[in-house]
């Protein structure tokens, strides 16, 4: 089982630090219910993300796209199995590493990688980038670039749920740097104060750029600051996408059955730099390290096998989905390419609603300054 | 028309807007049981309860951020700071996120939030509590900021903000509260960026905004009684955005002017208003144009050095008379 903590007065309760290795998740109920369908777009969602970042990649390397590129290649599982719980109600928002969340949320492959080609065909017209990509239509509010400063705001959207009578949840995900931000600290008293339906997602992937959790936080275990705001923990793996699922559904469900919030952390791993830039990350790990992780939890792989073990997928089939999804992102990147950029008229819409909307505030002053 | 306070005239504005829509909550330190550490929310819980009037923690960046997510998914929260000053500690919530959401996502959202509170000096409360930011604001396309410097004005921008689809800060002033105005009973709105002519003149032009405004109609009567200088006052309500026409208009019927504010100089609001003027009406400029802001230095505590420091009425006739000359 999962490292948990249920609401307890006695302070001596003793926790286990790590989540435990060898349960199998996949016969838990809530993963024993899943269709061979869902099973397998498990999968290939895992796969779509992975091959969808590596093309983005490659055209980082090539120069089409501008600014950072946080790739979320090790971290894969979390987003899919987590946005694999989400229900009508149900909304998400996360920080800058944000591609596999977007994705994850049925975001298209062409947008995405439009939008870090900075195209007129992005989903935010190429007015964000990488770290700003948004879906509202599928309850996915970004894409945030300041550390921690989307924590608010997700529970701001379950604020909303709560007043407006409506029984659902915001997943708020942040890394396990951004739990050093006062804004967020300030956030888990207020949820946990006014009962608020969110479930953060801490995605402790061990650093901060090229700080390690132990030279950051003086406490390791960070889901146990949910205690000193009397508020619910778990710590799970997660290259595991059962195993997320399974911890994941017990947070989300208390937090729409019972308006409460929630602290999990979700012990991952990330491959790549901080971000494309960050080319130096063996300066700060070691290559065993990641080499290890790549080999006994890599996410693509662990569901691989799981689904050909149990009988879902055959290997050729595994392929087919792989190859379909490396097809796909090349033709997203053919897609981005050959896409316009905006016109220069785009820089000033957006700015304000009642300018876009041609209301009467419209008419009334100057909005724009540009002499 | 009932004479009614600058506090009362915004209590009315909460209270009418917060009976129209049922997504319209007022969110802050102190604002339902205590009753508003100025007494603006007074009765409002009382009336309306907990779900409207919603006490805070001192979490200035956690609930303004939490009011902008709220607002994502259409709640209209009217959010008070006790102080402007305390915005500062929200203000990558306010700056970036409240501003930028829209912008990058490409349209996709909107934040019909509202941010309120005093923003001024002249309360010997020292300089972290005497911030004037409406120029910050300003600076932030995405934001908009008006500065209502009466009752009438107060309650009509305030019910016109809480309206708008965007964000919208209203800068109220201590000063002003206890303040009394003519304001009709029947409902009405004061449109952002509609400028108001506080009094016509022919030989100068103030334009002002705030409690500057009023100091500056101060003034302009002991001008003309005294030194026999009709001044046209102009004040702006909406900062952004900004009604340049009236502005412009003004000028180009006096030919002189001069800018007061409570802000420091640099990069004050006044810095842009007068780029625009001598950009747009530049032949019409019989003078230079002056400015009379706060003097260049973090706020004075002490009182006689404060009250000379912020613009008063002794200042902006000083400058008057040397821009009339
Ligand atoms: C307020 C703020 N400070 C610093 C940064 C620069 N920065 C971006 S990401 C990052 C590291 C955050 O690490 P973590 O929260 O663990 O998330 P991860 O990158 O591992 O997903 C830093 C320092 C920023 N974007 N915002
Ligand atoms: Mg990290």
């Amino acid at each position: 089982m999962a490292t948990t903590k249920k609401k307890s007065t006695s302070k001596t309760t003793s926790v286990a630090k790590k989540p435990a290795k060898s349960t199998n998740f996949a016969t838990a109920p809530i993963n024993k219910s899943l269709s061979k369908e869902e099973k397998i777009a498990l999968y290939s969602t895992i796969v779509g993300i992975r091959r969808f970042e590596e093309r983005s990649l490659r055209a980082y390397n090539q120069g089409k796209i501008g600014g950072f590129l946080h790739l979320y290649i090790g971290q894969e599982a979390v987003a899919t199995g987590i946005v694999s719980l989400m229900e009508e109600n149900d909304h998400i928002i996360t920080a800058y590493r944000d591609h596999g969340h977007a994705l994850a949320v049925g975001m298209s492959m062409n947008e995405c990688m439009a939008e870090m080609y900075g195209k007129h065909t992005g989903c935010s017209k190429g007015k964000g980038g990488s770290m700003h990509f948004f879906a509202p239509d599928k309850n996915y509010w970004g894409g945030h670039g300041i550390v921690a400063g989307q924590t608010p705001l997700g529970a701001g959207l379950a604020f909303a749920l709560k007043y407006k009578g409506l029984k659902g949840c915001a997943l708020a995900f942040l890394g396990d740097g951004a739990v050093n931000q006062g804004s967020f600290m300030e956030t888990l008293n207020l949820v946990s104060l006014w009962n608020i339906p969110v479930v953060f997602v801490i995605e402790n992937n061990g650093y901060s750029m090229g700080t390690s959790l132990k030279r950051s936080s003086a406490e390791e275990n960070l889901a146990h600051r949910a205690d000193g705001f009397d508020m619910e923990w778990e710590v799970c793996n997660g290259h595991d996408v059962f195993e997320v699922r399974e911890v994941a559904n017990r947070a989300m469900t208390r937090a729409r059955e019972e308006m409460k919030p929630f602290l999990l952390e979700i012990r991952t791993y990330r491959y790549r730099g901080h971000s494309v830039a960050d080319a130096n990350h063996e300066k700060y790990r070691t290559k065993e390290e990641i080499e290890e992780y790549k080999r006994t939890k890599d996410p693509v792989n662990v569901i691989k096998q799981q689904l050909i073990a149990d009988g879902t997928l055959t290997d050729a089939e595994a392929k087919r989905i792989d190859q379909e999804k490396k097809d796909e992102a090349e033709a997203s990147a053919k897609f981005a390419d050959e896409s316009p950029v905006a016109p220069r008229s785009e820089i000033q819409t957006d700015v304000y609603w009642e300018v876009d909307n041609d209301t009467e505030g419209k008419l009334k002053g100057t909005h724009f300054f540009n002499d | 028309m009932p004479l009614i306070t600058y506090r009362e005239a915004i209590k009315q504005a909460l209270d009418e807007e917060i009976q129209r829509d049922e997504n319209v909550c007022i969110m802050g330190e102190e604002v339902a049981q205590y009753n508003g550490a100025y007494k603006v929310t007074e009765g409002l819980w009382e009336k309306h309860g907990d779900k409207r009037l919603i006490d805070t923690p001192i979490s200035e960046a956690a609930f303004s951020g939490l009011a902008i997510g709220a607002s994502m998914l259409g709640i209209r929260p009217v959010v008070e700071m006790m102080f402007m000053s305390f915005s500062y500690v929200a203000i990558d919530q306010l700056f970036n996120n409240a501003s930028f959401c829209r912008y990058m996502s490409g349209g996709l959202m909107n934040v019909p939030i509202v941010v309120r509170g005093p923003a001024n000096g002249g309360t010997s409360v020292g300089a972290t509590h005497s911030h004037t930011p409406e120029n910050m604001v300003a600076n932030h396309p995405g934001l908009k900021v008006v500065c209502p410097s009466n009752a009438y004005d107060a309650k009509g921008l305030m019910k016109a903000a809480i309206r708008d689809n965007d964000p919208v800060f209203v800068m109220e002033n201590t000063l002003l509260y206890g303040e009394k105005w003519e304001v009709p009973e029947e409902e009405y709105i004061v449109e952002l960026g509609v400028a108001n002519v506080l009094k016509e003149g022919t030989d100068l032009t103030i334009v002002s905004h705030g409690r500057c405004a009023m100091i500056s109609l101060q003034a302009a009567k002991t001008l003309e009684e005294e030194h026999d200088i009709s001044v046209e006052v102009v004040d702006l309500r909406s900062i952004r955005p900004l009604d340049e026409e009236t502005i412009l208009k003004s000028v180009r019927k006096t030919h002189r002017v001069m800018l007061v504010e409570e802000n420091k100089p640099f990069c004050g609001v006044d810095a842009q208003i007068s780029h625009m003027i001598q950009l747009k009406a530049f032949d019409d400029l019989d003078a230079p144009i002056h400015r009379v802001s706060a003097i260049d230095a973090p706020n004075f505590y002490s009182k006689e050095l404060e009250d000379w420091q912020i613009p008063n009425e002794e200042r902006i006739i000083e400058c008057a008379l040397k821009v009339a000359e």
